[in-house]
């Protein structure tokens, strides 16, 4: 075993580390609005909304997800310098990063896994709960955000942290678009060293730490209402 | 505006599910502190009644005034009416409180903040001020102690006080009680009675759908008794409980007494 190159590599772990921890949260965030919309649109929108919203999460859930990063990168990635002006804008050195595709591909796919989740809470409510603010003169929005929305998403929490996890030990495919994190700096050491296990065991600690804060912070959160089930 | 001095006057309310009519026309009038105790079988259209007051069950006939204001109904495509405008009712349900059988109060908030909720978040009421008023009210239905308890850990008793301290807190003009000990064990039921009868002896108007005749015998200011979606016949609590002129009524209230 020889973990003499981590004094060399460190800076590169940290900005692994770094890039992992965003593309996670960047896509745990904006995947979370996307599929409150999602939810609500299945369970309170017109037919056709509906449609819209439950093809959707079968949709991205269906396939897998280095697939639709590929299908992004190379394929909506390819028409983006076509768009004109785009190349000039001050998007560009954004929109020309795989960072950017690994991003907008997870947080696709983390809100119609999210959606689903969300749509059963919703569901689980109690009627009564949502009657009693009816009954108070709540409008049908201070119903949704001081009532059912707070109310379904306690509800979901402690699914919401076992999805949050997967989403982490799915980041390592943003590798595949030429994002740096975690994985790919241990595909780097591996390369420059020739050491195959030790890269992978120091990333590995590093992702299961990660995933030991994740679940901590949920139980912190589930704490904060503290329910007979 | 009108120039009545209703705190509640309701007319020929009709309300079907499908082919079947659970209200054939039902009236009421409340003046300002009455105590009106709605008594009957189950079945008998009595709560769908009280729910039509706030629309949460949406009448399919009826006028309403409450507090001098009409509500405003309009007639759909399918021949029935319903609001006009949801936010008069939105408005109209803040002076409307109701007390539900299960209690359903919010899960997610300690009894404070549910306490609080409607006046802060539907009213505007400054924070402090709510906070005051309903640590006030807590205190007045025996519950200043748990106020920062979530609901789950509180008693059924406990709970349907605090959600009558949560109805008080909005100052509604009048309060809905929807067989509020129904779902009480027998040894909390009169824990929350008592909550009852205070506010009845205060001077509040209220609506009270009960199981409870000998509760109702002595708080009401008038008994109606329903029967199959109608008003069999309404009176004094002396006269129902007494000398009640129809036959089902007497049936009743005789087999209600054990």
């Amino acid at each position: 075993m020889d973990f003499s190159w981590v004094s060399n590599y460190w800076p590169l772990i940290v900005a692994g580390v770094i890039q992992t921890v965003l593309l996670l949260v960047i896509s745990v965030v904006f995947g979370f609005i996307l599929a409150i919309g999602l939810a609500l649109a299945q369970v309170k929108g017109p037919p056709w909304l509906r449609w819209c919203a439950k093809g959707y999460s079968t949709w991205f859930r269906g396939t897998p997800l280095l697939i639709q990063l590929w299908l992004l990168y190379y394929g909506v990635g390819s028409f983006l310098p076509m768009i004109p002006g785009l190349r000039q804008s001050i998007l560009w050195p954004i929109v020309r990063e795989g960072f950017f595709f690994a991003a907008v591909s997870f947080t696709l796919n983390y809100a119609a896994y999210e959606a689903e989740v969300l749509r059963g809470a919703l569901l689980a409510v109690p009627k009564g709960e949502l009657e009693a603010g009816r009954a108070f003169g709540m409008s049908r929005w201070t119903l949704l955000r001081r009532i059912w929305l707070p109310r379904a998403i306690r509800i979901a929490l402690p699914t919401i942290g076992g999805e949050v996890v997967l989403q982490l030990k799915a980041t390592p495919l943003a590798f595949t678009v030429t994002v740096m994190d975690l994985y790919a700096v241990a595909y780097k050491v591996r390369q420059d060293t020739l050491l195959v296990y030790e890269p992978l065991m120091v990333v590995t600690v590093f992702y299961f730490c990660l995933t030991l804060l994740i679940t901590r912070a949920f139980r912190f959160v589930e704490m904060q209402v503290p329910m007979r089930r | 505006m009108t120039s009545d001095s209703c705190a509640l006057r309701v007319d020929d309310v009709h309300k079907s599910y499908g082919i079947h009519e659970v209200l054939k026309g039902i009236s009421l009038a409340a003046k300002k502190g009455d105590v009106i105790s709605l008594i009957g079988s189950s079945g008998s259209g009595k709560s769908t009644f009280l729910r039509c007051i706030n629309f949460l069950e949406i009448p399919d006939r009826g006028s309403f005034v409450i507090n001098g204001e009409e509500v405003l109904m309009k007639t759909g495509a399918d021949g029935r009416a319903h609001p006009a405008s949801w936010r008069q009712v939105e408005r109209i349900r803040t002076g409307l409180a109701m007390v539900f059988q299960s209690f359903n109060l919010w899960a997610h908030m300690t009894v404070l903040e549910n306490v609080i909720e409607a006046p802060v978040h539907v009213l505007g009421m400054n924070r402090k001020e709510a906070v005051d008023e309903a640590e006030a009210l807590l205190q007045k239905v025996g519950l200043y102690d748990k106020r920062n308890v979530y609901p789950a850990f509180l008693s059924g008793g406990q709970q349907q006080r605090a959600s009558i301290a949560r109805a008080l807190c909005v100052d509604p003009s009048v309060m809905l009680f929807d067989e509020p000990t129904s779902a009480l064990d027998p040894e909390l039921v009169g824990e929350v009675l008592k909550v009852i009868r205070d506010l009845a002896e205060e001077g509040r108007t209220m609506l009270l759908v009960t199981h409870e005749m000998k509760f109702a015998r002595d708080v009401s200011s008038h008994v109606m008794f329903l029967h199959q979606g109608r008003v069999e016949e309404e009176g004094t609590p002396e006269q129902i409980f007494g000398v009640p002129n129809s036959a089902r009524c007497r049936e009743f209230t005789n087999s209600a007494r054990h």
